[in-house]
């Protein structure tokens, strides 16, 4: 049986099934990372004093960088399947994928140069929330990539069979991707500057 | 959502566009960040920055800005949510939750307590 709604639109809502599932997905996950940015806001308020300076602002500035350029190249993947190219579409799903691998890196360096230290998360309460919350962002970003990874492999042989699914799959994508850049967009003043 | 080939180039060059302010908008954190202004100021600052970026990318590369009726539903139940989430733990603080506690347990009080 032929999952309904893949490629027509509902005539309900006016989307596809998997739009608006993705929809609804961000819309638990602004939950999730609002409930951290709360407890964050709640143990800075509490607190009688608050760290300044313990992170890195110019590997953290390069990341938004990274992340912002991962975006454009995700945006720019989808609008390549809408005109038709897939080469085009295949090369900004790669250097999505090598860009949020480059994210993860930066990340990996940032992680040891604490660990190193001893400034683990349980040095202070800055640090507790730090690496929760760019950990579940940096688990988002593998989520991505794995995403990713089946597109540019095994997944990307559905655009000869049905390229138009194919493109709404990218679509979807993109939007998660979009998503997990717009976190990181307030983790770098809150955590890295403020 | 885009019609035909031509429109998809226009989009293409306010992706591009966006992508450029993002860059500019982050390189202004920075150097905001760089004057040390007093702390209410720059935590006021870089969140009005940051909330201008996250509505460029929601907008435009989220394809926000001309969505369908049920997609802004979902996200206005989401906004109540999330408003909530931010806020009502706030009142908490009142309580002292969050606060460092400076209490110094005697062992005799300890001792009475565990009884």
């Amino acid at each position: 049986m032929n999952i309904p709604y893949v490629v027509e639109e509902r005539p309900d809502s006016g989307l596809t099934n998997g739009k608006l599932g993705t929809w609804l997905f961000l819309a638990s996950e602004v939950m999730l990372f609002g409930a951290l940015f709360s407890t964050y806001i709640i143990l800075r308020v509490g607190s009688v004093e608050w760290p300044h300076g313990e992170l890195n602002v110019w590997l953290g500035m390069a990341n938004t960088f990274i992340l912002i350029g991962s975006s454009v190249t995700m945006v720019m993947a989808w609008a390549s399947l809408k005109l038709n190219d897939f080469a085009k579409h295949r090369l900004y799903l790669i250097a999505t994928f090598v860009l949020s691998g480059l994210f993860l890196v930066n990340k990996y360096f940032e992680y040891a140069d604490h660990l190193a230290r001893g400034e683990g998360p349980a040095h202070s309460t800055f640090l507790a929330i730090y690496f929760t919350l760019t950990g579940l962002h940096g688990l988002h970003i593998i989520g991505g990539m794995v995403v990713m990874a089946y597109f540019i492999g095994p997944g990307a042989r559905l655009w000869k069979k049905n390229p138009e699914q194919f493109t709404n799959r990218i679509e979807n994508t993109g939007l998660y991707w979009h998503f997990v850049d717009l976190v990181w967009i307030f983790l770098f003043p809150v955590l890295y500057l403020l | 959502m885009h019609a035909d080939a031509e429109s998809i180039r226009k989009s293409i060059r306010s992706y591009l566009m966006v992508g450029a302010a993002l860059f500019v908008f982050t390189g202004i954190t920075v150097a905001v960040n760089q004057i040390h202004l007093a702390v209410p100021l720059a935590i006021t600052v870089a969140l009005i920055i940051a909330g201008t970026k996250g509505t460029m990318v929601a907008a435009v590369f989220m394809h926000l800005n001309h969505e369908k009726k049920w997609i802004y539903g979902a996200l206005l139940l989401t906004v109540i949510g999330f408003l909530i989430l931010i806020f009502v733990p706030l009142l908490t603080v009142g309580n002292g939750i969050g606060t460092p506690l400076n209490v110094t347990v005697t062992h005799g009080a300890a001792e009475h307590a565990v009884r």
